[in-house]
């Protein structure tokens, strides 16, 4: 493998010193996660040196140059969504920046490990961010309770007092509410359904101000990309979708963890960074991902067209593998359910389509040949009819999970089908906390 | 499709105010159709601009006003 192109979480720390090349940005991949935790403010700026002030439209020309796309799961270019929030910030009222810290994909620990890591690249990314859009006003969605809250609360006291109006909120751990226009209402009503696609964030978000909404680790790399330039960020990963990436590979591995990536490695280099080889079903990209044939996508390089192409998703940058008695049926059929229990439950996509799936998909396990009948009936009358991404990713990942069940695997399905069963192993996927999303009586 | 066609009649549904009552199906049966649970499956592409009016009484005779008509832009 690869050595150079890797960065494990599971490095052993080591005494921190100065980087050794701090005025020109770390060399190599160990980019977001340092050697070992830096949670104190000295050693972070020691480490990372100081964010140089930089005038607004600089720092947008700057992320537009360094390519930097969003590692939320939507993969939008980062520099479009900031001068979409700095124009609407022309405004009387200034605009807000959010810094999505929930990670609400339980297939995923990135942001988690990097808030753990690097808190304060976080912080430093979402003030830079702020001066790139002309925000006031900086909120930190964590999740209730979560350890990402109480690391950035006290990573923030740390640093004092600061221009910029800062707070930790925590909202409610429900699937939906990582939404974007879920997170926004949240901030302003304290309820946690998506919004819809009518009303865009970036024109009206939190109090009605121009909301730039972006993802823990798409900050971090806000806050390198201003040090130490897009030359420098782009020195790393593949051209088309630079710098480095975190993944998190979890499920039937001898090592899961979280990996930082040159983005462009190969899905075989990564996996044997957790000391897995590519064979057997996996997951990638979330519970909204698509199933693959490791064996099929080994060569497949870890960018977001790429994985487009070979017929799967970046998302959130996941791998869950499934052990080599694993079951698909089993395993999607676990996902669809509780996608169909965390959805919002505002559209009709949402409220039937999601459990009609679930339940066939459980009957095809059963070994009921009609319910693959009534999937290939049901998935495109679902898709992309509800107000948020929600509803597709459940349709994503079932007819994903179909291809790959029909391709060399196909024995697999013919095994359930005439009813001897499958003695699979336990289920792997991790799906989190299961917690319906209602409306929340005010 | 004729160069005409740019200047369609577009459809679009609120999915959290929709109740599938599905009086808009009934009002213009040739551009939506009602999924399983009632929910209108709406035309992918503009309708003709002969079907503007009609457009229009679907979406009045929804009862929560969850459809909006709009014209395609050239």
């Amino acid at each position: 493998m690869n050595a150079s192109s890797l960065s494990t979480a599971s490095t052993a720390g080591q005494n921190l010193s100065a980087h050794p090349d701090s005025t020109s940005g770390p060399i190599g991949v160990a980019r977001l996660l340092p050697p070992a935790r830096i949670t104190l403010w000295p050693e972070h700026q020691r480490y990372y040196g100081p964010v140089l002030p930089t005038s607004a439209p600089s720092l947008a020309d700057l992320v537009r140059a360094s390519g930097l796309r969003g590692r939320g799961g939507a993969g939008f270019p980062t520099a479009t969504k900031i001068d979409a929030v700095a124009s609407g910030g022309g405004r009387p009222r200034g605009a807000v920046v959010v810094a999505n810290c929930c990670e609400g994909d339980p297939t995923a620990r990135k942001d988690r490990v990097l808030i753990t890591r690097a808190p304060h690249l976080v912080i430093d990314g979402a003030l830079v961010a702020a001066s790139a859009v002309g925000a006031d006003r900086v909120v930190f969605a964590v999740h209730q309770g979560s350890r990402s809250g109480s690391t950035l609360r006290a990573a923030l006291a740390e640093r004092g007092a600061a221009a910029t109006a800062v707070s930790v909120v925590e909202v409610p751990h429900r699937f939906v509410a990582s939404e974007a226009s879920a997170l926004v209402r949240f901030l302003n009503t304290g309820d946690a359904r998506p919004l819809g696609r009518l009303a865009p964030v970036w024109e009206s978000g939190v109090d009605g101000r121009p909301t730039l909404v972006d993802n823990a680790e798409t900050l971090a790399q806000l806050a390198l990309i201003a040090r130490f330039g897009e030359r420098w960020f782009r020195s790393v990963g593949s051209p088309e979708e630079p710098g480095t990436a975190l993944v998190t590979v979890g499920g039937a591995v001898p090592r899961p963890g979280v990996v930082e990536i040159g983005t462009g490695t190969t899905i075989r280099t990564i996996l044997a960074a957790a000391g897995a080889s590519p064979t057997g079903w996996a997951l990638i990209g979330g519970l909204a991902g698509r199933w693959v044939d490791l064996a099929v996508i080994a060569t497949t390089r870890f960018t977001t067209a790429d994985l487009a192409a070979a017929g799967a998703v970046r998302g959130v940058g996941s791998i869950i593998v499934l052990p080599t008695n694993g079951c698909l049926l089993t395993e999607t059929a676990r996902v669809l359910h509780h996608l169909a229990d965390s959805g919002a439950r505002q559209c009709g996509p949402c409220i039937f389509g999601l459990p009609a799936i679930a339940a066939d998909m459980s009957a095809l396990a059963a070994g009921d040949r009609m319910a693959l009948t009534r999937l290939r009936r049901r998935l495109p009358t679902i898709d992309r009819r509800g107000a948020c991404a929600h509803p597709d990713g459940a349709v994503a990942v079932a007819a994903s999970a179909l291809t790959v069940l029909g391709g060399p695997e196909s024995s697999h399905l013919r095994q359930h089908l005439s009813h001897h069963g499958c003695r699979a192993a336990a289920p792997v996927v991790p799906l989190g906390v299961v917690n319906p999303t209602r409306a929340v009586s005010r | 499709m004729n160069a005409r066609s740019d200047n369609g009649v577009v459809l679009t549904v609120d999915p959290i105010a929709c109740r599938a009552h599905g009086l808009c199906a009934e009002e213009l049966p040739e551009g939506i159709s009602l999924d399983e649970w009632g929910y209108p499956i709406l035309p992918s592409r503009p309708l003709s601009r002969k079907l503007l009016r009609r457009a229009k009484s679907a979406a009045a005779a929804c009862p929560v006003l969850a459809l909006r008509v709009s014209r395609s832009r050239g």
